[in-house]
């Protein structure tokens, strides 16, 4: 195959349902939309014709579903038109949640890992620590938010580190459950082995258990950064914050503004895919550097 | 008389399962001198791998001891007395050859210069050179063995155990791998314990021969080889070796006669 065939051959599939999903949002907005349409018309008195209708769903300012290329026209509005120190950037709204997403995406890796280590080291922490890790999975993370907010805010933390915490809180689990499993993966005979040359525990961790877990820590890594951005959003929300994308999202809601907050959402969306795919890319290379992709 | 540098007196091994006592080992006396290249031999669950297992410190005798070059197991494994060829290979995926067969070395403490050194050398003992760049799936299942017992030759340990390294290996592999093995042995003149379950691998590599019956794990019958040390393939043809396979093959079958 050439390799223009072979690139079509891999983004045909996904430009495909990406026309289907364009093809349905429009659908859907027509139908959400045509009850407003028609009262409008109602009250004016007029009769629409279907023309009229279609044309009106895609226009409204308030529609229940805006239309793609409403939610496309905000974007561009808010993203290339607007200044990036604006507060009406999107960018700069995307640039206050990426903050508070990366710094509590490490700090969650960092947490995580130490966690990993300490659990399958140490027999007490794999009896104490494990079921506490996943209790603090199954608290709604949208409850105890606006209490982690509230609280730090009273000793004086504001701004990125509450929403930090929250994404932290959210992507540690991913990477302790990953790094338990990546640590464990030696087999018997690799550890025996390891005995054979009378490696200290420290030196079979830096050879051979950290070497090992590269995978999982990368497939855990992918799930905590997506975490993180939720954990960041959601962090935005309940003290009415006034900037980030989360700021968006609730105060599109406040106010009806349903173009501001699709255009939020898809941003969020795009973030998301961008850090996965950073992550995948940074995976892809280490693990090509390690010989353990072929 | 030199001191054996394998001893092993009265050694006894139960593990406790849950379907109760397994006796893996019992008694079982033997003594492996300098430059002895022993096979274990043997149907398997006789013990072949948890003897080789109590020689190494992998498992921990309950009854019984076991010696080498004079010191308790857990001294020798401490002292880097031996080096251990798994049956599978159990290459590092992230390391190239040369990677993998510098593990010990680092762990070990040897200077760079050394390693590289050592490296280069025990690569050619096992007919390497030339792969040291490349990573472990490069190479085909015989190569990975062989960069296995290159990794175990590196550092100065005069005695290799090796359980069933050759197992996983087709005949036409495994027989290429048992003459380089003998020209090895001859030439670093180590002492070497290797597990088999083949007759003529066990009556073409070896100067002792023990045969071990199941049930449970013990000696059967200690087989010394008058074969010369210097032999090639072609000896598999001779009435000394079809002599020494036939009194193999009687043993296991007397050894296993009394299940
Ligand atoms: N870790 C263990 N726990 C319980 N039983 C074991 C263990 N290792 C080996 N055994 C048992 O000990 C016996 C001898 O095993 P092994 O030494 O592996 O035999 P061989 O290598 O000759 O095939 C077998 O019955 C086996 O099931
Ligand atoms: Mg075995």
């Amino acid at each position: 195959m050439t390799k223009a065939g072979a690139i079509w051959h891999r983004t045909a599939p996904v430009l495909c349902i990406l026309i289907l999903l364009l093809a349905v949002w429009y659908a859907a907005a027509i139908a959400l939309n045509a009850a407003w349409a028609k009262d409008k018309a109602a009250r004016a008195d007029k009769q629409l014709t279907f023309s009229e209708l279609v044309s009106d769903t895609m226009a409204q300012e308030k529609p229940l579903l805006p239309a793609p290329h409403q939610v496309a026209q905000e974007i561009y509005k808010t993203t290339v038109l607007k200044k990036i120190t604006s507060k009406r950037s999107l960018i700069w709204h995307g640039w206050i949640t990426l903050s508070a997403t990366l710094l509590g995406f490490a700090f969650g890796t960092a947490l995580g890992i130490m966690l990993a280590i300490g659990i399958v080291y140490s027999r007490a922490m794999d009896m104490s620590v494990m079921p506490w890790v996943i209790t603090s999975q199954t608290i709604p993370i949208l409850a105890v938010a606006p209490m982690i907010i509230v609280v730090l805010n009273a000793v004086g933390v504001s701004g990125l580190l509450p929403k930090a915490f929250i994404s932290m809180y959210l992507s540690f689990f991913p990477v302790v459950v990953g790094m338990v499993k990546g640590l464990r993966a030696p087999d018997h005979m690799q550890l025996d082995q390891m005995r054979t040359w009378n490696a200290s525990s420290s030196t079979s961790f830096w050879k051979l258990r950290l070497p090992s877990s590269m995978p999982y820590l990368f497939a855990s890594l992918k799930i905590g950064i997506a975490a993180s951005l939720v954990g960041a959003i959601v962090g935005e929300l309940p003290t009415g914050a006034v900037a980030g994308l989360g700021a968006r999202l609730l105060a599109g809601s406040y106010y009806g503004q349903t173009i501001q907050i699709w255009s939020a959402l898809i941003c969020a969306a795009v973030l998301a895919a961008s850090l996965v795919a950073l992550i995948g890319f940074v995976e892809k290379v280490t693990l090509k550097r390690m010989g353990m992709l072929q | 008389m030199n001191q054996p540098v394998i001893s092993a007196q009265n050694l006894s091994l139960t593990f406790e399962t849950n379907d109760g006592p397994v006796h893996a080992l019992s008694d079982i006396n033997l003594d492996i001198n300098k430059g002895d290249f022993v096979s274990f031999i043997g149907p398997s669950g006789c013990g072949k791998t948890t003897f080789l297992r109590c020689i190494a410190d992998l498992e921990t005798p309950t009854g019984g001891n076991v010696t080498v070059n004079g010191m308790s197991a857990a001294e020798a494994r401490m002292k880097r007395a031996y080096g251990y060829v798994f049956q599978a290979a159990g290459l590092y995926p992230w390391r190239t050859i040369g990677g993998n067969i510098r593990l010990p070395l680092e762990i070990m403490g040897y200077d760079k210069a050394e390693q590289a050194e050592r490296v280069k050398n025990v690569l050619e003992l096992v007919e390497l050179d030339g792969f040291e760049k490349k990573f472990p799936w490069q190479l085909s299942g015989g190569m990975q063995q062989r960069a296995s017992i290159a990794r175990a030759l590196a550092f100065d340990a005069d005695i290799l155990l090796m359980d069933e390294p050759f197992g996983a290996l087709d005949e036409i592999v495994r027989d290429h791998l048992n003459e380089q093995l003998l020209k090895l042995w001859a030439r670093t003149e180590k002492t070497i314990g290797f597990v088999t379950h083949s007759i003529p691998e066990a009556v073409f590599l070896s100067t002792k021969i023990v045969v071990m019956s199941p049930r449970p794990g013990q000696i059967y019958e200690v087989i010394e080889s008058n074969l010369p040390r210097d032999r090639t393939l072609d000896i598999r043809d001779s009435v000394e070796f079809n002599d020494i396979a036939h009194r193999v093959r009687e043993g296991l079958r007397a050894g296993h006669a009394y299940d």
